[in-house]
């Protein structure tokens, strides 16, 4: 009688099987992942085929009329509202980011850095609503006496022109918008570019003062060429987060579709178009706001894969 | 000995040098001014949210649901009721699937469906979550025909997904391959290498994950607006309507009645410190696996 090896005992269930059943459930669900994100975009596409279908792409793209009561449904002031507010926003955040990045790497002693680190990841954990509840009770009241004084000394000056462009101080509107969303893409930013500068190498710091260059030309010359792929990246999805950034943008823009927009009056972005109008949306409606989901679905997606691009580049260089 | 030779000591005060040092301090001014400008608004916004919450809140905020203004205003406990139901289904949801991914990207290396995992996941991260919150809609609310807590924490779990998976796939790459190998030798199958193993080593690492994809849901309202719906009603039952805090804001942000707005910071104030702490248990995991 001979005994049985030890292994023999134990179920298959637990060798083989187990192994293939394991790589089984984690595929699956990793499938699904994939599966739910081709969901998403097949949904937006389908559902607002009806409005593409009704109008045409380029009809439903460059129609500047959105009546639900004529049933016509054009994205154009949308598609304006979301990239004039994204660009500002980006353009009025680039240089206090890079410049908060630069300070906290080169010139800031390490307590101070950790300080500015913490306060970047605050800004960027506060939700969104946060923001907008602020924008709209805090910064809107302050944003509008100052309109209200340079719309008043263009006023005086009969200079009807500028009148015309700055439009209605109320407070409520495009120039709020843009500086909420300017204060959330600011840590999306910096923290970018903080990094990439970080992982500068001494070495090239180093060879430019030996050159005999002020710590400004060194920064300037030797420091950011270098981290230039890694700011790049930060300003593309600070630029996503501003396209798709919704319940911010819906307090303080005054959803206004008409166009033209004016510097201080309210304007819209797809977002807030599609929150604003979705509670009594149906129909060919209901299908227009999914299309401008679609809209900002292929916006975002272009520019994620492109920060990613970028990204990877810089790690293939050895640059990250 | 006609013209005099220059010195050394002399040569600082050379024009071109003086404006090069000029232009490095004025820099270093406009640097000191860009940061203050970036800090400046995260004090103005923490200083209204806490002044105006603490202000702001009381017991009856905790403790009583939704009351109209003339019998008291209530308070919010059904907001803070569902945000908590709401976001941990979506965490138990968000969890698995991030954590699937996650081993699959560290644990398989190899597999044919890594490059797409790893695309799908940025595009994912990077999405609006407004975008998560109307395709659930589509495919879930209508053909269901109401909005529900279970749509909502459907639509919170999509955001959590692309962190947690990022997370768990960082954090157990750190694990040694030793560990493994060890594993292995023992003649343990792979799957009990990896959830007996490799997991408990890298457990800070996946809560480190797990809180961060908690606090950037749990502050999300836009998603919530399209699946969960909002209520004025107490309810355990997820597949009811559901209120949650960020959607209360919302909603009391544009109520004329001061007890709203207050109301508003008051969750405000609440949120932010529910964030914070999410982030700073993930600051305190994140300490335990690196160091």
């Amino acid at each position: 009688m001979t005994a049985r090896p030890p292994e023999a005992r134990i179920s298959p269930l637990y060798r083989a099987l187990g192994d293939r059943l394991f790589v089984g459930v984690v595929l699956a669900l990793c499938l699904l992942i994939i599966g739910i994100v081709v969901l998403i975009g097949w949904q937006l596409a389908a559902n607002g085929s009806r409005a593409f279908a009704a109008f045409g792409l380029l009809g439903f793209l460059g129609g500047t009329t959105w009546d639900p009561v004529a049933n016509i449904f054009g994205a154009w002031p949308f598609i304006l509202g979301t990239l004039i507010t994204s660009v500002a926003a980006l353009a009025l955040a680039f240089f206090p980011a890079l410049a908060v990045a630069i300070f906290a790497v080169e010139y800031a002693p390490r307590w101070l850095g950790n300080v500015l680190q913490y306060a970047l990841e605050l800004l960027a954990s506060l939700p969104s609503v946060i923001y907008g509840l602020w924008g709209l009770l805090v910064l809107a009241p302050a944003v509008r006496g100052v309109q209200q004084a340079i719309v008043g000394w263009a006023f005086e000056r009969e200079m009807d022109w500028l009148v015309q462009i700055l439009g209605v101080p109320i407070g409520i509107g495009m120039t709020t918008a843009v500086i909420v969303l300017a204060v959330m893409v600011i840590p999306y930013a910096a923290s970018l570019a903080k990094d990439s500068i970080a992982l500068v190498p001494s070495t090239q710091r180093e060879a430019a003062y030996g050159l005999g260059a002020t710590k400004w030309e060194v920064i300037r010359n030797a420091v950011l060429p270098y981290a230039r792929g890694g700011i790049l990246a930060g300003v593309i999805l600070g630029f996503t987060r501003a396209l798709g950034e919704t319940m911010a943008v819906v307090l303080v823009i005054g959803n206004n579709k008409n166009l033209p927009f004016t510097v201080f009056g309210s304007a819209t972005t797809i977002p807030s178009a599609i929150v604003n109008e979705f509670g009594e949306a149906q129909g060919l409606q209901l299908s227009s706001l999914l299309a401008l989901g679609f809209i900002l679905f292929i916006l975002s997606g272009a520019m994620n894969l492109l920060a990613a691009w970028i990204v990877k580049r810089m790690s293939v260089e050895g640059r990250l | 000995m006609s013209a005099p030779v220059q010195s050394p000591r002399s040569f600082p005060a050379d024009g071109n040098l003086r404006r090069r040092q000029l232009w490095n301090r004025v820099m270093l001014v406009l640097l000191v001014l860009g940061s203050l400008i970036v800090v400046a608004p995260l004090v103005l916004v923490l200083g209204a949210v806490v002044m105006k919450g603490i202000a702001a809140i009381n017991l009856a905020f905790f403790l009583e649901p939704f009351r109209p203004l003339d019998e008291g205003g209530g308070g919010l406990a059904h907001a803070i009721v569902g945000t908590l139901l709401m976001n941990l289904l979506a965490l138990l949801i968000g969890g698995v699937l991030g954590l699937a991914g996650g081993i699959l990207l560290s644990e398989y290396p190899d597999h044919p469906i890594n490059p797409t995992l790893r695309v799908i996941s940025d595009l994912l991260n990077g999405l609006p979550a407004l975008l998560k919150g109307l395709v659930v809609y589509a495919v879930v609310v209508i053909p269901t025909g109401q909005f529900s807590g279970y749509a909502g924490a459907l639509a919170l779990a999509l955001i959590m997904v692309p962190i947690v998976l990022r997370a768990t796939e960082g954090v157990l790459k750190l694990v040694p391959w030793s560990v493994r190998e060890a594993g292995l030798a023992l003649g343990l199958p792979r799957w009990r290498v990896i959830l007996s193993l490799v997991l408990p080593a890298a457990t800070s690492g996946v809560i480190t994950g797990l809180m961060l994809g908690f606090a950037r849901a749990a502050g999300e309202a836009a998603p919530l607006y399209f699946t969960a719906g909002g209520s004025q009603l107490l309810t355990f039952n997820l597949s009811q309507q559901v209120e949650s805090l960020a959607l209360s804001i919302y909603k009391y942000a544009n109520e004329p009645s001061p007890l709203r707005q207050e109301q508003a910071w008051a969750a405000s104030l609440v949120l932010t410190l529910l964030v914070l702490a999410a982030s700073l248990l993930a600051r305190w995991a994140t300490r335990r696996w690196t160091s």
